[in-house]
């Protein structure tokens, strides 16, 4: 009882009697009452909408700009998305295009975007905590929501969710997944899109089941410990082994490697014998041959020349064995039967030459004197299981080492990767975006135990990987699907028959496209067939020539025969025609002098074709456009009509813009090119 | 209420720390040398995506009042709006040089850093020197203009594009020329894009894309001339009728 008593007596003694006590205690429950309406009156986000009042006020349309204002918490709603967006509650202005002189935030209007804020929100493309409704929770990263919202950098992550083509307007997406291909990430990695293709590579790394035949144990060493040093464009990271590593995998490559049926062909002179004419042809010879519009070399200023298809030659002679190298310049086919390289069909003094030149291309400070011991039956092993330790079968062909199944992490989700299970290197911010790029620049910051090697590749080229794996999300999968825009369609298209074979043997699809198939360093020729007249192709794969005067020639001259023009002709004029049109639906002879004329006062006048084409060259300067002094030659008078309407529709993303002119113009303009059958060139010749 | 000053406590608390770091970073390189003058040797007036790194370095040059480079000048860089660069201070060469990488924020528009350097006096000298970021729209109509524009506007020839702009008896603008496109409106702009120089009297030779490109994409590419103008583009705006 005497506890009883305490309390009552403590009681008495903080409220006194009954009645003050009732008094004291309405006074609290008043004020604990009036806490509730006050946290909601003085909520962060009514300051924003009080400011923004105070914003407009004096401005001259602030009539319209009140009468627009919502107060209150503004909400987007899309359950088909999963967005819940409350950013509009303090982003009042997004769609006000008079406030652009605004630089404050929240009140800045949002710049032009390609979507509707009303149809997707703002956190699938901004990210962050839509629901939130204070400014840390919706921004940055708190405990119930991880991820910040996506710096300005990789915004274009966020198109890639729904876009897998190549959208004009996100060229660092473009670039990310072009370096993805290229560098050979996903060789190692899997990379799905929502529609479930895989990435695939788009370098074509070597075979080494006959390497021995190729290049030496101390080359290979050598480029092991640093590809970078060979050649500062190779795609091929660095693995930062030690040197008995090296060691061990060159004695393993060595080991496992098999002979190939060699064309053993005469063998150059080397390179030290060899003398300076003959050195000259082999030169010039390289330039005739058009090497360089798919391998680069440095030239005497150091810059690199050449174009990336192929490996770098810079230093090719400290590489290649001469033997190697005659059989490979006879017929690449025989020791890569998948290789990019045409089989150039040179006779065996060419070859000599253009093996002596590159022969000379030797750099003895890259092998130095090194010189390997012959490798015993243990380092054979211990290189075999660095081989299979670092997954060089993932991009190489190797005997009896399978490539490896799931050797590195599936990158499909890394958008989405939670941060909670993330280990971080020391330093790296605790953002995705930051931990991905610390991956990528470097890689074994996080361990050095980790397998994935260093790559030598530019901010620009980070930031471009970067935005490619970040539209790899979750969202990207559970989004509608009718908002996937896919991708062009792989393609494994082949020619058939003989025309096939030719196609094949010359490599054509390295650079040429057909049905979506193919490179895109040289015209599509899907509907080729359409465009040209069948005499004039014949002689052009007998004597390719550029069309055009801005652009460098690429096309390699193959020495075909007659049969094989012919053959290769016929098939492109039958097989590589447009369904829209028939070739023949022309008929140029029926043109009157009158229209010719015509044509010619409109393409000098009215169009103005003069100022990317070249008509007469001793007037005409454009330098843009293909040279048409022969066109009537060269082209149908159903495609030249076609092409004056839609030159897109025919070539996507051609130069020639869209003239959708009447076909009377069109008709006049047609008889005036097809009349352009003179061969002027002679003129040129004189000069 | 508690909450809200425990917030307001966190973000002190974060800021003394934040400013507490800085003082505990790396202090200024003592100079060894003292300019009077800095001059920008390049890297001005490039456009770049927003929140990303300009292609260029940026570099400036301490002079002493005779003109002449000094070496060893401490030079220190700073700019609103979410700018960084990379390193942001540091002394100037043997040639006289300091050159920075700089990332721009993460907002379209126009950006002003600043370079400074200090003569033995203490007092400093500078230089303001403008980039441009580009947004969505921009990088679009940057990507248009690549493809459509640029060969004749751009009188700059590079192996891989020769410019065409010589060819031409009338001579195409730069879209960096604000003296002549600032006067023009966005739709005389949006016009002479869609309908071509012999729709509105001017030279045939530049054609009509106003099939070839969407609105979007003339948009863009009008938004693109009004972010790289120099003099800077400035918006008629909405006229304030009290004033």
């Amino acid at each position: 009882m005497s506890l009883l008593k305490a309390i009552r007596s403590v009681w008495r003694y903080v409220f006194g009697d009954s009645a003050s006590a009732f008094g004291s205690l309405s006074a609290a429950l008043l004020i604990l009452l009036a806490v509730v309406p006050a946290k909601d009156y003085f909520r962060e986000w009514r300051g924003y909408q009080k400011q923004y009042l105070r914003l407009i006020r004096g401005r001259g349309d602030a009539t319209s700009l009140n009468r627009r204002f919502q107060g209150g918490l503004q909400q987007i709603w899309m359950p088909e998305l999963g967005v819940v967006d409350r950013c509009t509650t303090c982003h009042t202005a997004l769609k006000e295009a008079s406030l652009a002189d605004v630089k404050t935030q929240p009140f800045r209007p949002h710049p032009a975007m390609p979507h509707k804020l009303t149809e997707f929100g703002c956190v699938i493309c901004h990210r962050g905590q839509g629901a939130a409704t204070t400014v840390e929770e919706a921004h940055s990263s708190t405990k119930s929501w991880e991820e910040p919202i996506l710096p300005a950098r990789y915004l274009e992550a966020s198109c890639g969710q729904c876009h897998q083509d190549r959208l004009l307007g996100t060229p660092r997406l473009n670039q990310g997944r072009d370096t993805l291909a290229r560098y050979g990430c996903v060789r190692c990695h899997t990379i799905k899109s929502p529609d479930g293709l895989i990435m695939s590579g788009s370098d074509a790394p070597p075979p080494l089941e006959h390497i021995a035949e190729k290049t030496t144990r101390e080359w290979i060493a050598a480029w092991l410990k640093n590809p970078q040093a060979y050649a500062g464009s190779a795609t091929m990271p660095n693995f930062q082994l030690a040197d008995d590593e090296t060691r061990d995998i060159s004695a393993f490559l060595m080991a496992q490697s098999t002979p190939y049926p060699s064309l053993k062909g005469p063998v150059p002179a080397p390179a030290a014998n060899q003398d300076a004419a003959s050195l000259q042809e082999g030169t010039s010879l390289y330039g005739q041959s058009f090497c360089s519009s798919c391998h680069a070399m440095q030239n005497a200023a150091g810059m690199l020349v050449g174009g990336n298809l192929g490996p770098e030659l810079t230093r090719a002679g400290s590489k290649v064995k001469a033997e190697w190298l005659v059989d490979w310049l006879t017929d690449p086919k025989t020791y890569d039967p998948d290789t990019r390289m045409p089989h150039y069909r040179l006779d065996s003094k060419q070859t000599g030459l253009l093996a002596g030149f590159l022969a000379s291309k030797s750099d003895s400070d890259f092998l130095g004197t090194t010189q390997l011991a012959a490798a015993t039956p243990a380092q054979i092993e211990h290189g075999k299981t660095l081989v299979l330790e670092r997954g060089c079968a993932s991009c190489h062909a190797i005997n009896g080492v399978k490539k490896p199944e799931n050797f590195a992490p599936d990158l499909t989700l890394v958008g989405s990767r939670p941060l909670e299970k993330i280990l971080f290197a020391p330093g790296v911010p605790h953002t995705l975006a930051d931990y991905i790029g610390a991956k990528i620049r470097q890689p074994r910051s996080f361990g050095s135990a980790l397998k994935m090697p260093q790559y030598t590749l530019a901010p620009q080229q980070v930031d471009a990987l970067e935005t490619a794996l970040l539209a790899q999300t979750q969202l990207a999968q559970t989004l509608p699907v009718t908002l996937r825009v896919p991708g062009p369609a792989p393609s494994n298209y082949r020619p058939a028959g003989k025309a096939g074979q030719l196609v094949d043997d010359m490599r054509c699809l390295s650079c040429h496209k057909i049905n979506g198939h193919g490179g895109d360093m040289a015209p599509d020729l899907t509907w080729e067939g359409s465009s040209v007249q069948g005499a004039w192709l014949a002689g052009f794969l007998k004597n390719p020539n550029t069309l055009r005067p801005a652009l460098i020639r690429r096309m390699p001259k193959f020495d075909v025969t007659d049969a094989e023009a012919n053959i290769l002709a016929d098939y492109i004029m039958t097989v590589y025609q447009t369904p829209a049109f028939d070739r023949e639906s022309i008929d140029s002879s029926r043109f009157a002098p009158a229209d010719v004329e015509h044509g010619k006062e409109l393409f000098y006048g009215k169009y103005a074709c003069q100022s990317c084409h070249i008509v007469d060259p001793k007037k005409d300067k454009g330098y843009i456009g293909p040279t048409l002094t022969q066109v009537g030659a060269r082209l149908t008078a159903s495609w030249i009509s076609h092409w004056l309407q839609d030159a897109q529709s025919l070539r996507p993303g051609t130069l020639e813009p869209v003239w959708k002119m009447n076909d009377e113009d069109a008709r006049a303009l047609t008889a005036f090119l097809m009349a352009q059958k003179n061969a002027p060139r002679k003129e040129v010749a004189q000069k | 209420m508690n909450r809200a000053w425990l917030g307001w406590m966190v973000v002190a608390l974060a800021m003394t720390g934040a400013c507490s770091r800085r003082a505990r970073g790396p202090a200024d390189p003592q100079p060894k040398g003292f300019g009077a003058a800095l001059v920008l040797v390049s890297g001005e007036k490039q456009a770049a995506g927003v929140g990303s790194a300009l292609d260029q370095p940026v570099v400036v040059q301490v002079n002493d009042d005779k003109g002449a480079a000094v070496a060893g000048a401490l030079v220190q860089f700073a700019a609103a709006g979410g700018v960084t660069f990379d390193p942001d201070r540091g002394l100037t060469g043997s040639d006289g040089q300091f050159t920075t990488n700089v990332s721009l924020g993460g907002v379209h528009g126009r950006y002003r850093i600043f370079a400074t350097t200090r003569n033995s006096a203490g007092k400093t000298a500078g230089i303001g020197i403008d980039e441009v970021a580009l947004g969505y729209q921009e990088t679009l109509g940057r990507q248009v203009s690549d493809i459509h524009c640029v060969r004749c506007h751009d009188s700059e020839s590079t192996p891989e594009r020769v410019s065409n702009h010589d060819n031409l008896s009338a001579q195409a603008h730069s879209f960096t020329d604000g003296a002549v496109l600032n006067a023009m409106s966005d739709a005389d702009l949006a016009a002479i894009i869609s309908h071509g120089g012999a729709g509105l009297g001017k030279s045939a030779e530049m054609p009509p894309y106003g099939n070839t490109l969407t609105k979007p994409e003339t948009d863009a590419l009008i938004s693109l001339l009004r972010a790289l103008s120099d003099p800077p583009y400035r918006s008629a705006g909405i006229f304030n009728a009290s004033q």
